[in-house]
């Protein structure tokens, strides 16, 4: 069972707490009447499958119930960092200099 | 003294005998004894018969990696297991054990036929044997091999037993009790730091219990090991017998399974049988040990054949000789000391087989101070004997050729094909592994865990290395955990650290196409399934696995894997890394399902949430149906009714004067804020601003994918609060999907979510006579159509208590929902139903509630829905806000699919014949076309006559709303049914009925 760290609580508590929330930073644009059929599409199915580090949300549905960010590495399952939801995007080279 | 008894040899107890039975015949054994062990004692060795082929089989082994003598156990009813290893299963007195796999006995098996038609059930065989004719497979091979297939039956009757879940953290924890692990315990065992030690056997000393000829700091190896354990006693170290390490889980958590009561005569009171810890350690030691290896050789399953260093346990743990006349065959050091001790013991040594051409002249030194005959650079070419092996064929090897064989007689055959280190957990971890040339193995490399591998599962052979290397990777983890490690020294004398080779299966001077020379005994996959399957084109080793399915029996191949290996990276000219090795899996020994569904079993499996009314149904006789965990009262039956009697009468009644309905499942979700109405805009498709506080609408809630998610009906209560309900089994699904949108979306809007379905009970009242019966008991408005008409809602005192009262109908009547906090539901309806008697009042349930509805065309949201439904297909596009900007779905909706011709519509179907439908029948447009037909669509609600004197039925239909007036048919296995579309409202459509003084 893995440990997250709940970035509002501040705790890093057992995975049951938590439940995931498929891929960050896929941003429903303010007025979706613009948007072509094609960045629809892409906003509503198209997702990454990565292998190695990936950019996802949880939820600490059993705690707080905020959905925040995650990097996860999904080889190791290993999580490189957890940060607010709003807060940017965090750039993978930092992750690992200051990492383990 | 049983026959094979070895006076002052062993741990058990003589003093204190065992009486047990095995298929129904008593046998005695001593305390200390596995069934094994004591079946051994009394000169038993064929336990079992094999998977496939039904072999008689005897233990091989003599722990938990035994492959083929497996026994079920019984104490009493409930308490049957199948599958369990007689090498670790303890005798007590009165023990019932029973073999498996046989008819009608073990010793005398039909199935055995399949050994003489083993060319069936070669590699493959699943594939290609079974694959034609279709239909023979359900009448004739599945029963068949079924019958004649399989390891134990599993048990009928509720398991009568109790299993714990603990948890535990500690600063360290040690897999393997044995020198290796006690070594690393004793660096780390001082005060601040919890450490603990767990091994799968009913005693520590791993190795040590059967090595007593091992001297340690002067000591005898039995000496030495109870001091240690008194001092790491003493030290505060934990130590956990009878407790395997199951699984290595992520971030360090190891799940152990404790077996408790297993062993004992009489069971404890309120002991649970077994415990099942979930352990969080900072870092752990592995220290597993290591498996020895079987030779693969014609004839090397007959019972009697078995490891070199088995024979050794069961007489230096047990006090048992094996055999009196073992030859042992071997190609690796340590079967010799095996030899030497069963001489010792008394046992006479026929000879030692040995394959290699040179063997260190010490040993061959002491097999000659014996007078054992030593054959070198000799293979092994079968074996014979029917129930127990009586001779083994040798030949001598001069480079390729194979010489003549000749039979050596025995009653035991020891066999030796060096050691595997126990790389189980260390791979749980996705350890990464290095192939070893030399000792022609896999060796564990790197993992990602705060884990460090140590002793013979790291490939050092011997005590003294055991002991080095557990020290010292002790003390690196006591290190890493910020202490300072203490320092033990250890002189080790009378070690028998050796070395050996690796082989493939046997040379061999016969046809090997014929040789049933095992690599998975449990499985029965002989070298030439695997050599079959390379040849078949299996390249991966996981593609011989499943092919072959080596490796994949109870005992996960911690036998054969490497075997299996060896031979199939021979097959394939590769080396072994390149072939690659299984992947191991956690369970590391089969586990009951007990211990893993510890306290989740019976009523707290899964929870039963009930109503504060569901009392008074059960009081009342209702009938209850599960929906989603909810139990709710599905009809009311009166003496003699059944389901579709009770529903007709409860339809009618309500139709008729007033029926009440506990509507306490909705879910409920209170939305609050200076943002609350944009909110509500935003998320629903109907416009929210304009409605009044104390006014309702239906709300319609859609996916960004513009397809229905959920929907109900919603209050606004202030300008600032809405009181939002949606259906039962969608509560948390759509109060999740607010909170990401109002967090992650529109965290500028400033509102809260409250879920509130548990905070309310409620009650629905429906009826011509709803209002009158109503009124006297309403402080706070006037029930009339001026003052409180459909689609309002007020906080308001109903029958005394405070409420929230809505004017809605799911039935086309004149309906109330009277909400009160939770805990007075009970008092409220019993307030309701007093009031109601004059007026013949009628309890319905939700069979009632669905006729009701569907009769009006409301929908049911999950199944007249099914997630691909758009409000325009379900006749509901009244629901959409056209004039808004956004909502959630709004974009969706205009998706070219979204928009297309031909999409399913919700209408409504009338049979011609009056007969009910079937949810879910499929429909077609032209009943004479050929099959396969097309299908056009599928009936999603249907019930029997309710109150409009037919069945009716809702269907999801291809253009359906252009069809309305067409004869649509549903094929089904004896008819094929006609039926009309119709719009989907069968009663009332001008809703004259919901008006209070409408006279109806
Ligand atoms: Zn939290």
């Amino acid at each position: 069972m893995l440990l997250i760290h709940c970035p509002y609580c501040d705790e890093t508590l057992p995975e049951a707490e938590f439940t995931y929330a498929g891929q960050a930073h896929v941003i429903r644009h303010p007025e979706p009447s613009s948007q072509t059929d094609q960045e629809w599409e892409e906003f509503l199915f198209i997702r990454e499958n990565v292998k190695g580090d990936h950019f996802e949300r949880w939820r600490h549905f059993h705690g707080c119930g905020r959905y925040f960010n995650a990097v996860r590495n999904t080889v190791s399952d290993k999580f490189l960092t957890t940060y607010k939801a709003g807060a940017p995007r965090p750039q993978l080279s930092d992750l690992k200099e200051g990492g383990e | 003294m049983s026959l094979y008894r070895v006076a002052g040899k062993g741990r058990v107890t003589t003093a204190k005998p065992v009486s047990f039975s095995f298929d129904g015949r008593t046998y005695k054994g001593l305390e200390g004894d596995t069934v094994a062990s004591a079946l051994l004692a009394n000169g038993v060795h064929l336990m079992g018969r094999s998977f496939k082929y039904h072999r008689p089989r005897g233990p091989v082994a003599a722990g938990s990696e035994e492959p083929n003598a497996l026994i079920g156990t019984r104490r009493g009813p409930g308490r049957f297991e199948p599958n369990t290893r007689a090498t670790v299963q303890e005798i007590w007195d009165g023990l019932q054990v029973t073999s498996q796999n046989k008819y009608p006995s073990l010793k005398f098996d039909i199935g055995a036929v399949n050994d003489a038609a083993y060319m069936l059930f070669s590699a493959g065989f699943y594939y290609k044997t079974f694959m034609w004719p279709k239909s023979f497979w359900h009448k004739v091979y599945e029963p068949f091999i079924r019958a004649a297939a399989g390891l134990g039956v599993s048990p009928t009757e509720e398991d009568p037993d109790t299993y714990a879940s603990r948890n535990m953290h500690c600063d360290l924890l040690i897999v393997g009790a044995g020198p290796t692990g006690l070594a690393a315990a004793r660096a780390a065992a001082m005060d601040g730091l919890k450490v603990v030690v767990v091994d799968e056997n009913p005693e520590a000393g791993g190795s040590l219990l059967s090595e007593p000829q091992v001297q340690i700091n002067g000591q005898s190896a039995w000496d030495w090991l109870s001091g240690e354990l008194d001092a790491l006693q003493e030290l505060g170290v934990k130590v956990m017998t009878r407790t395997t390490a199951i699984g290595y889980y992520h971030q360090n958590m190891i799940g152990l399974c404790e077996k408790v009561t297993d062993h004992l005569a009489v069971l404890p009171e309120d002991t649970p049988r077994e415990r099942m810890w979930r352990v969080r350690a900072k870092q752990v030691v592995l220290a597993q040990g290591a498996l020895e290896k079987p030779l693969v050789f014609n004839g090397n399953d007959r019972p009697g054949v078995m490891l070199a260093g088995s024979a050794q346990t069961y007489l230096n743990r047990y006090g048992v000789l094996v055999g009196k006349q073992p030859v042992i065959l071997t190609s690796h050091d340590s079967a010799w000391h095996a030899a030497f001790d069963l001489h010792d013991a008394g046992a006479k040594v026929q000879a030692i087989v040995d394959t290699r051409d040179s063997v260190n002249e010490a040993l061959q030194k002491e097999a000659r101070d014996r007078g054992i005959p030593v054959k070198l650079s000799h293979t092994a070419t079968g074996t014979s004997g029917r129930l127990r092996v009586k001779s083994l064929r040798v030949n001598p090897v001069s480079g390729a050729t194979v010489g003549a064989g000749y039979n050596i007689a025995c009653d035991a055959v020891l066999m030796s094909g060096g050691w595997t280190p126990s790389l189980h957990l260390f791979s749980h971890t996705k350890g990464s592994l290095a192939w070893d040339d030399d000792r022609t193995t896999f060796l564990p490399k790197e993992t990602p865990e705060d884990c460090v591998i140590a002793g013979a599962s790291r490939g050092l052979w011997g005590v003294a290395a055991a002991l080095m290397d557990g020290a010292e990777k002790g003390r690196a983890v006591v290190a890493a955990l910020g202490k300072k490690a203490n320092v033990q020294d250890y002189s080790v004398e009378v070690d028998r650290a050796g070395s050996g080779v690796s082989h493939k299966e046997l040379p061999t001077d016969q046809n090997p196409g014929k040789a049933k020379a095992f690599i998975d005994f449990q499985n029965d996959v002989t070298a030439k399934d695997v050599r079959l399957a390379v040849r078949e084109g299996m390249r991966s080793i996981e593609h011989v696995k499943r092919y072959t399915t080596t490796g994949m029996a109870t005992d996960q191949g911690k036998m054969s894997n490497i075997n299996g290996l060896n031979i199939a990276a021979d097959a394939l000219g590769k080396k072994q890394p390149e072939v690659g090795l299984t992947t191991f899996r956690p369970p590391y020994t089969p586990t009951t399902f007990g211990a893993f569904a510890g306290y989740h079993r019976g009523d707290h499996f899964e929870v039963v949430r009930k109503t504060q009314i569901d009392s008074w149904a059960e009081e009342n006789g209702a009938v209850f149906e599960p929906v989603g965990q909810w139990r709710r009262a599905w009809y009311f039956p009166k003496s003699g009714e059944d389901m579709d009697a009770a529903v007709r009468r409860e339809c009618a009644a309500t139709r008729a004067s007033v029926g009440i309905f506990d509507a306490s499942t909705l879910g409920k979700i209170e939305v609050v804020g200076p943002d609350a109405v944009e909110f509500m805009n935003r998320m629903y498709t109907n416009p929210w601003t304009k409605l009044a506080p104390g006014r309702c609408r239906y709300g319609l809630l859609l996916g960004d994918d513009g397809y229905i998610r959920d929907d109900g009906v919603i209050g606004r209560l202030s300008q600032d609060r809405f009181h939002v309900t949606t259906t039962t089994g969608g509560a948390a699904r759509v109060l999740n999907m607010m909170e990401d949108y109002l967090q992650t979306e529109w965290p500028e809007l400033n509102v809260w979510l409250t879920s509130t379905s548990e905070q309310w009970s409620t009650i629905a009242l429906n009826g011509p006579n709803a209002a009158k019966l109503l009124q006297p008991l309403v402080d706070g408005v006037e029930l009339t159509e001026e003052a409180f008409p459909h689609m309002s809602c007020i906080e308001c005192t109903v029958a005394g208590l405070p409420a929230r009262l809505f004017r809605v109908s799911f039935t086309g009547e004149i309906g109330f929902e009277v909400n009160v906090p939770a805990p007075y539901g009970r008092q409220l309806w019993e307030a309701l139903w007093d009031a109601g008697q004059q007026y013949d009042i009628t309890a319905y349930g939700t069979e009632t509630m669905h006729v009701l509805r569907a009769e009006k065309g409301y929908i049911i949201v999950g199944q007249d829905t099914d997630g691909t439904v758009t409000p325009y297909d379900a006749g509901m596009g009244w629901a959409v806000g056209k004039k808004k900007p956004d909502f959630v779905g709004m974009r969706g909706l205009a998706r070219p699919d979204l928009v297309a011709e031909g999409r399913k519509h919700l209408v409504g179907l009338l049979t011609e014949d009056h007969s009910k439908l079937e949810e879910g029948a499929q429909i077609v447009f032209d009943k004479n076309q050929p099959i396969p037909m097309t299908m056009v669509g599928h009936v999603t609600s249907s019930y029997d006559v309710g109150t409009t004197g037919r069945p009716i039925a809702l269907a999801l239909v291809e253009g359906g709303h252009d069809k309305v007036g067409d004869t649509v048919y549903i094929p089904m296995p004896d008819r094929t049914i006609a039926a009309k579309i119709t719009d989907t409202v069968f009663y009332d459509p001008e809703n004259n009925r919901l008006k209070i003084g409408s006279g109806v």
